[in-house]
């Protein structure tokens, strides 16, 4: 079940982020997108989550340390550059490996093949922004830029192996390199120096070790579900 | 359809100008008149199409002010399956804005124009939004009332005089139905979970009524715009007719959530058919139409700071269309793939 939880927790936590857009974004269509893509991750999570037990015991009861998602997904929006880039770093990952997944036979297949064309839309909408930002104006390409550097550290834990998810992360490596580096071209960015450099470290958020946002985000998520414990919504 | 045309109109015909100024109007009324539809083509007078953009923009600005209220319980909503169908509902809301925004575009401002009204204080968006959601009960008070004073308010504009409007509001209507059913629901739940959850479902009821009754208007008497919206037909009841309506579709409803109305004086007139109901405090309605309410300011700062905060962006989204027009040859920033307000 390390699995489910850990592609779970990925998909709640990236759409808890997301659902703090609301009302923030710089453009009303932004507000359907994001709520949009927020949305799907949630019912992606919700499956997930079923998988291994109820859905709500598991979100509103685990503490900081049971949680499997990768740190990527956990990070502060920061500006519309951020949470582009974690959305570009982290949809083109989850594209590549839904259609991997989707393609055999484990218990994922079912819930990938669906997903799947979910997150299609979302690696596009994240595609075609970081285009814009960065080759929009001078300020969006430095903020497009610092957004790409600053997430780029939280990358390499998207292909660290997880227990029961039959891909090969090598393989996932490289094609998410290749097409992260393609629309960083055509964007008229520059990628941090690459997986050999010191840039790429890997976190340790599915051994359950997270960063400090995480558990003020669990506890603003949490605080009413455990204010009432036992009751039904 | 209406009976004459801008275009037609403006070919010379033998009358004077007056003659052709009021063979319009006579052309417009009679359009009126036969309930059928003005469209963005047609002529209007000048204050009907003042009145509607005044309207409209009033009606797009209250989706879009009105998702902050909810918005505020996404991030603790108490369940899953909560979360989810509170933020379709908010997605919802910046959809009815942006219907509301393009159907306000057909009369000949932008929204642009518009937003930047609403973020100077000239225009208004509905006064209920600017008191806060205390608890998670408030949302379910937000679907069951407001929504449902909403939708009594909206279901009349779907036979509205101007096509536009009439139209976004039949896709508004249905979607607004299904998040009061929602609202309803989550109160129920409430109302009979433990007993801090009832308790919770109560006090939201009994701050969110009169904010709701307060949603339909000054009284009649007091009513600026009403006569005239009633005889151009953008308006089909007046404010007091649908809130007594909103009255009487409520008392039973609460009945079956266990919820009371904190309002004494709500009985059954067996004479007229309908429910008597207390005075409503106007002084407070005026004070918070004048920027007074308990979260006038911070609404309207959070709304003025995304799209501060967003102007980056927009422009962002402006130049890269513009350089890509440029390089395709073509001109403008018409194929610019998303719109931006910029």
């Amino acid at each position: 079940m390390t699995a489910a939880l850990a592609l779970g927790d990925d998909a709640l936590v990236l759409s808890h982020r997301l659902g703090e857009w609301a009302g923030h974004a710089p453009v009303l269509e932004e507000e359907v997108a994001l709520a949009n893509i927020a949305l799907d991750l949630l019912g992606q999570a919700r499956m997930l989550l079923s998988f291994v037990g109820d859905e709500d015991q598991l979100a509103y009861l685990r503490e900081e340390r049971s949680f499997r998602n990768v740190q990527l997904v956990e990070q502060p929006n920061g500006d519309f550059a951020h949470t582009m880039a974690r959305q570009l770093y982290f949809s083109i990952y989850q594209h590549l490996l839904y259609e991997e997944l989707a393609t055999g036979e484990g218990e994922f297949a079912d819930l990938a093949a669906k997903a799947v064309k979910e997150v299609a839309y979302h690696r596009d909408h994240a595609e075609q922004w970081v285009l814009r930002l960065g080759d929009g104006t001078t300020e969006s390409h430095e903020r497009m830029q610092l957004a790409l550097d600053a997430l780029w550290r939280y990358t390499g834990e998207l292909f660290e192996p997880v227990e029961g998810v039959d891909v090969d992360p090598h393989a996932l490596r490289d094609g998410w390199l290749a097409a992260v580096t393609s629309v960083a071209d055509r964007a008229t960015l520059a990628l941090p120096s690459g997986p050999q450099s010191g840039a790429w470290a890997a976190g340790a958020g599915r051994q359950g070790l997270h960063t400090e946002p995480f558990g003020r985000m669990l506890a603003e998520m949490q605080h009413l579900h455990r204010s009432h414990p036992g009751a039904s919504w | 359809m209406a009976a004459v045309t801008a275009d037609q109109t403006t070919q010379g015909t033998a009358g004077t100008a007056d003659e052709a100024e009021a063979g319009r109007l006579a052309a417009f009324d009679a359009t009126v008149a036969a309930d059928d539809r003005i469209e963005p083509r047609d002529w209007m007078p000048d204050a009907y199409r003042a009145s509607l953009i005044r309207q409209m923009a009033q009606h797009a600005h209250s989706e879009i002010i009105g998702m902050q209220p909810e918005a505020n319980w996404i991030s603790r909503a108490p369940s899953l399956r909560r979360k989810a169908i509170l933020m379709a509902k908010v997605q919802d809301e910046a959809g009815h804005g942006l219907y509301l925004y393009s159907a306000a575009e057909t009369l000949g401002t932008s929204r642009e124009e518009l937003l930047d009204k609403l973020h100077a204080g000239r225009q208004r968006y509905s006064s209920i939004f600017n008191y806060p959601t205390l608890t998670w009960a408030d949302v379910g008070a937000i679907g069951w009332l407001v929504d449902g004073a909403a939708i009594t308010n909206q279901v009349p504009l779907c036979r509205c005089s101007y096509g536009p409007y009439a139209r976004a509001m039949v896709r508004i209507c249905k979607e607004e139905s299904f998040h009061q059913r929602q609202g309803y629901e989550l109160l129920l739940a409430l109302s009979r979970g433990t007993p801090a959850q009832h308790e919770m479902a109560q006090d939201a009821v009994n701050r969110w009524w009169w904010p709701s009754l307060m949603m339909f208007g000054p009284p009649d008497d007091a009513s600026a715009h009403s006569a005239q919206s009633m005889a151009w037909r953008i308006k089909r009841h007046s404010n007091d007719e649908l809130r007594r309506r909103f009255v009487d579709i409520c008392v039973p409803q609460a009945q079956a959530l266990g919820l009371t109305l904190p309002d004494p004086d709500i009985r059954w007139n067996e004479e007229l058919g309908q429910h008597d109901y207390g005075e409503i405090d106007w002084t407070e309605f005026q004070e918070v139409l004048k920027g007074n309410g308990p979260c006038n300011e911070q609404r309207l700062t959070q709304r003025r700071t995304a799209h501060e905060n967003g102007a980056w962006v927009r422009e962002a989204a402006a130049a890269y269309a513009d350089k890509h027009a440029a390089r395709a040859g073509t001109a403008g920033t018409a194929a610019q793939p998303v719109e931006a307000t910029a």
